[in-house]
């Protein structure tokens, strides 16, 4: 977009690294940004980009190496300087408060803590103008709670733009966004290079990189290992400088679809909080199929996961396994229904951290013979069936008696994969399976889901990651505030045309309006 | 300033914060003694003489120790579940007011018969006392924090009722106490001679009991899963609630044996001060034994040591004997950072 | 007497209103407390440390208002070691919480023994006198009841709308507020999660502190143990009940106040002569109780309570 030779650099890193213990979170990086240029920082999970990140926000010390912004070199460890000298930080994870406003949220710690009031009419006045200048329409006194993510998203990026930003930090903005809304954002970040502002945009997703940015930076295991202009590079290039080897995901054939193993007719849950509960919906599951469900994150992936793990009931509607409504729907009747499930955080629901592997591997069978006879445990039982999990599923630690909290995301995720999929289950569901693992693991991790669909499972994958959808489902159903898409085959539909589904539209009108008569066959 | 979890800690690492820990109470004691005029040499002395240095002293210590580990289990248990049973002081009158009722006459039956009897009743008694704090927390989500601290107040005063009312003792002089328990009801001594009563091996047992329900019990796994991650105890099938309310049971049966050994192996009848704060100080001995049921025996001894020892040096040097309150709360508080130091290592960021 | 009467009674009103003042103060201070993301159980010991604290200032020679400071130092010295363990090292809220109350109360009891050995009965005090203001205090009912008080009285309904102003109007209060619903927005904009939680816990103690100091100052004029009698928990189901709302815990307080001066009134009725007095002793903490069940369903929670906050984690 700009000529990188002649604009002045607003930011230079200068021989940063960072150690964690022993691990090496960031090694002697240097870069530098441009006015007016959009980097792109790419790499995979726990190559270090967001250390480095927080480095330059001050969130962390750096062990070595400055921070220099505008020319001048920042103070280490205070965020306060960074967001003063021009640094607007839009964070993966939303740093807003739902229970506030979004006036409130915008102009917390803009003032001395001591002001005796706040100024509320000059701040509606900028935001407004703000909001003109980069296209980003909000409702100031709406509670953040009640907003959409793509909307909070607005609200961060404001946030950075109050407080005058000239550099604006984006750590895996389009995570959570449909493809229509990370099209907005990127017409909003043209925008602010147009005005003269410079973007880091963080990311693992090569096409949005391609898209977006000027300038690609790769790094991986906290080494900068790479620099491109965007015009010498393309996605298979970028991606075996990512991982540092020809990337091979495993071949997907289409699979055979059997009998309907899982039937949802009709089904409605209440909603949860902010997210909303399934709408009347119907799905079927099939042996033999990877069903994906494709969706902004937070439109009832979750409830239709608590649904099929055994955490709610339906409030209407049917639910059947094998033609049959299960009765006493819980968690402990799905396991034992032959559901495995492979929860959306291993950390805070998959595993409990202090526990050791062989506590953890028993965790949903615990109750039951061998490893439990009229309450009393066999350990020995429980320690050699987690031994077995540790030999055939290459889950890399020091033995069964480990805390699991010490463990690789990847490794933890393999000894959840173990627990479920030793139980020969028919139905898996697997809701995020993947996220925050490197590539290996990845691989790893979808290879197992194939195998266990040629055995003849039905496999549910949810994911926000819609290439991921793509690659391995046999029918797609898009969820949007809770109510599905028709089921669509392999290779039917392109991203974009996922997209409008994803931006909830397509949809028949309210069906819960409806009489239920209408869906009698 | 971050924590930064350490993989493998050293033996300093795990040994040296919990021995700076015990030094400094040590200190801080010695100079609130020096500011009371006391010698603080002379004054720890007199501590540690006072609670294990005569064969009266040791005994002494061991009978005050025996509620001590009753309530330290009912807390150790409840806390294991992450469930704060801060109403042990309740339990604790709830199982000593049922020892009274049936124990002083009611059954008059042999001691063989009545004693177990009356171990169940008394347990029972507490179960249902904590039962509903427990009830109201999974039903409503009511913190049970505070409605267990709101009926330890409720419970004194119910019992101060009777003991004005229906329990009262009509030889009692006007005092409010219950009449004495029939002989049989009385816990015999270990041994004949010696001041020290079967409740203590009762207390003993428990420890070894708890101990082996944590480890090798279905419902210690479900208990212990439940108390470090309750979403993921419920995500895997455990039933959360249901363990919260077994814990509950046993938690308030633990600590209402404490009143049942205090009333039927020392004291022979019950009065408002039967307690002198044994439930909240059941706390600081689970704390300090980290929640090992093994561990909380040492503990209730150290701390039973340091309150009797405490006694006995104000009577000798007249430095009140509020400094053991002091210390216990001085050790719980830096035993808890000392205990977080052993595992984490503070970094700058 | 009947109800009635006693609810018209300005003696009466005049009571609730002494009742609610410590109550007030205190509560106020938990909530701060717990807006800022922090439970503290400290309170009954701070409460206690605080009685003690301003009137034994007072009893050595100081004014009434250096008493009231005193008392306030002292809790904030306590709140300090709370929310230094709580904080920064992100330590149980609950243990450190009765650890606190532990040590103020052992430490007060210690330092009263040592300041007054050979006393069998506390000395008094001269506390402060009721001020009535001009011209409102004859009002009928209300003028006795909310102008004849005492200045710590005045104090703690002039804090109730400071607190409300500072929580709502203010960039502090905006910051506070935050960092008990998600401490990483504050920390995504530069201000120290650590430094505002740290102050409001000992802020909150303050308050606490003075609270108690209000028994031993303003409603009696000597200092007993036991003095404190739960009040401090009771005041923790108060800020639930006021859902974490100054107004609402003003509120909450006089209510509860009102029914606390009604059950002694009762008690010497003939009704009341029938029962034991036991039974209205229990009542204000059956009413705590239900206060907490009834509100259960709606409470406004901040989102971070009881969260303690760490940079390096996500």
């Amino acid at each position: 977009m700009t000529d990188n030779g002649t604009a002045r650099v607003v930011l230079r890193l200068d021989g940063i690294t960072k150690r964690f213990g022993k691990l090496v979170a960031n090694d002697a990086i240097s870069l530098s940004l441009h006015e007016g240029e959009v980097i792109a920082l790419l790499g995979e999970n726990g190559a270090g980009k967001t250390t480095l990140m927080n480095i330059l926000f001050g969130q962390y010390t750096a062990d070595e190496g400055t921070v220099e912004v505008f020319g001048r070199t920042l103070p280490p460890g205070n965020p306060r300087a960074a967001l003063d000298a021009g640094v607007g930080m839009v964070h993966q994870h939303f740093t807003l408060a739902d229970n506030m406003t979004v006036l409130e949220n915008v102009t917390l710690g803009t003032q001395s803590l001591l002001a005796l009031s706040q100024r509320r009419a000059g701040a509606r006045e900028k935001l407004a103008r703000l909001s003109a200048d980069f296209g980003l329409q909000v409702h100031l006194d709406a509670k953040v709670g009640s907003l959409t993510v793509g909307e909070r998203q607005r609200v961060e990026i404001l946030k950075a733009l109050y407080r005058d930003a000239r550099i604006l930090i984006l750590d895996e903005p389009t995570a959570v966004l449909t493809p229509q809304e990370t099209e907005d954002l990127f017409a909003t970040l043209r925008k602010a290079v147009r005005l003269g502002l410079s973007v880091v945009f963080i990311s693992h997703k090569l096409h949005e990189v391609m898209a977006i940015s000027d300038r690609v930076l790769i790094l991986r295991h906290g080494k900068l290992v790479a620099e491109r202009p965007i015009a010498e590079v393309d996605k298979e290039k970028l991606a075996a400088l990512m991982v540092g080897a020809e990337v091979s995901a495993p071949r997907v054939e289409p699979g055979t679809p059997g009998a309907v193993l899982m039937q949802l007719d009709d089904v409605t849950t209440p909603d949860r909080g902010n997210a909303p509960g399934l709408k009347s919906m119907s799905l079927a599951l099939r042996a033999g199929q990877i069903t994906g469900l494709a969706g902004v994150s937070g439109n009832g992936q979750g409830a239709l996961a608590d649904l099929i793990g055994g955490l709610v009931s339906p409030e209407t509607g049917r639910m059947e396994l094998d033609g049959a409504q299960p009765t006493g729907w819980s968690p402990r009747v799905a396991v034992q229904s032959g559901i495995a499930r492979i929860p959306e955080d291993r950390h805070r629901t998959g595993t409990i951290a202090a526990f050791d592997l062989t506590e953890n591997a028993i965790l949903e069978t615990y109750a039951q013979p061998p490893y439990s006879r009229s309450g009393w445990m066999n350990w020995a039982r429980a320690e050699s069936f987690t031994r077995q999990i540790i030999d055939t599923y290459d889950v890399r630690c020091p033995g069964p008696g480990t805390r699991i909290g010490l463990l690789s995301g990847g490794n933890m995720q393999k000894l959840i994969l173990g627990r479920v999929l030793e139980a020969a289950p028919r139905i898996i569901l697997a809701n995020q399976p993947v996220r925050g693992l490197d590539i290996g693991a990845v691989n790893y991790v979808h290879g197992q889901l194939l195998a266990a669909r040629d055995r003849g499972a039905a496999v549910l994958l949810i994911s926000e990651d819609l290439d991921e959808i793509m690659a391995l489902s046999d029918v797609i159903h898009v969820i949007s505030e809770g109510r599905l898409s028709p089921g669509f085959p392999r290779g039917r539909m392109t991203p974009a045309e996922l997209g409008v589904w994803m931006a909830g539209q397509g949809f028949e009108p309210h069906e819960a309006e409806q009489e239920d008569s209408a869906h009698a066959p | 300033m971050r924590l930064e979890p350490i993989a493998r800690p050293t033996i300093w690492r795990s040994t040296l914060p919990p021995a700076i820990a015990i030094g400094a109470t040590v200190v801080i004691a010695s100079l609130l003694a020096m500011a009371a005029g006391g010698n603080p040499f002379s004054v720890l002395g007199l501590i540690i003489k006072g609670a294990f240095g005569s064969k009266f002293a040791l005994l002494e210590t061991l009978n005050r120790a025996t509620p001590l580990i009753f309530t330290g289990l009912a807390v150790a248990v409840a806390f294991r579940a992450r469930l704060w049973n801060i109403g042990a002081e309740a339990q604790l009158y709830a199982g000593a007011l049922m020892t009274v009722v049936l124990g002083t006459g009611l059954l008059p039956w042999s001691g063989f018969a009545l004693l177990p009897v009356l171990v169940i009743a008394a347990m029972l008694a507490g179960a249902l006392v904590l039962l509903v704090p427990a009830l109201l927390k999974v039903r409503f989500g009511v913190d049970e924090v505070v409605t267990t601290l709101l009926f330890n107040f409720i419970f004194l005063l119910f019992v101060s009722m009777l003991l004005e009312g229906p329990l009262k003792d009509p030889m009692g002089m006007g005092w409010p106490k219950s009449e004495r328990l029939i002989a049989e009801a009385r816990l015999p001594r270990i041994v004949d001679g010696l001041r020290l009563h079967w409740g203590f091996g009762l207390a003993l047992i428990a420890a070894g009991v708890i101990w082996v329900i944590e480890r090798r019990t279905t419902l210690g796994y479900e208990m212990r899963a439940v108390g470090l991650n309750r979403e993921a105890a419920g995500f895997a099938g455990i039933p959360v609630n249901r363990v919260l309310v077994k814990t509950a049971l046993l938690s308030g049966g633990l600590a209402a044996l404490a009143g049942f050994s205090e009333v039927a192996g020392l004291k022979g009848n019950l009065t408002l001060d039967l307690s002198p704060g044994f439930g909240y100080t059941g706390i600081i001995v689970a704390m300090l034994a980290l929640l090992n049921p093994l561990a909380v025996v040492a503990a209730a001894l150290f701390v039973a040591g340091i309150f009797v020892g405490a006694d006995s040096m104000s009577r000798a040097v007249g430095v009140p004997s509020y400094l053991a309150d002091i210390m216990l709360a001085t050790a719980l508080l830096l035993m808890v950072v000392a205990i977080l130091l052993t595992r984490f290592r503070v970094v700058r960021e | 007497m009947d109800f009635f009467d006693i609810l018209i009674s300005a003696s009466f009103w005049t009571a609730a209103i002494r009742i609610a003042s410590p109550l007030i103060f205190a509560t106020l201070g938990e909530l701060i407390c717990e807006r800022a993301g922090v439970l503290n159980l400290g309170i009954e010991g701070i409460m206690v440390a605080g009685a003690f604290a301003g009137w034994m200032a007072v009893y050595s020679g100081t004014g009434l208002w250096t008493g009231v400071a005193v008392a306030m130092a002292v809790g904030m010295l306590f709140g300090l070691v709370h929310s230094l363990l709580t904080v920064p090292f992100g330590l149980s809220q609950h243990v450190v919480g009765l650890g606190v109350t532990l040590l103020a109360t052992s430490l007060t009891y210690y330092a009263y023994r040592l300041a007054l050995p050979e006393v069998t009965s506390p000395p008094k005090i001269e506390a402060f006198q009721p001020f009535e203001i001009p011209i409102l205090s004859d009002i009928p009912l209300i003028g006795p009841a909310l102008f004849s008080q005492t200045p710590l009285t005045y104090l703690a309904f002039i804090l109730v709308g400071v607190v409300a102003l500072v929580l709502y109007r203010t960039p502090l209060g905006l910051a506070l507020r935050a960092a008990g619903e998600n401490p990483a927005a504050v920390a995504a904009q530069g201000l120290s999660v650590t430094a505002i939680r740290m102050g409001a816990v000992m802020v909150g103690s303050g308050l606490m502190a003075v609270g108690g100091a209000f028994l031993t100052m303003s409603a009696f004029d000597s200092f007993f143990f036991e003095m404190v009698n739960g009040r401090g928990w009771i005041c923790i189901a108060l800020v639930v009940f006021g859902a974490w709302k100054p107004g609402k815990a003003l509120l909450g307080a006089i209510l509860f106040a009102a029914f606390d001066a009604l059950q002694i009134r009762i008690q010497q009725t003939p009704l009341g002569a029938d029962i034991p007095y036991q039974v209205f002793l229990m009542m204000p903490y059956f009413l705590s109780i239900l206060a907490l069940i009834v509100m259960s369903r709606r409470a406004e929670v901040p989102a971070a309570l009881m969260v303690p906050f760490n940079k390096g984690e996500r």
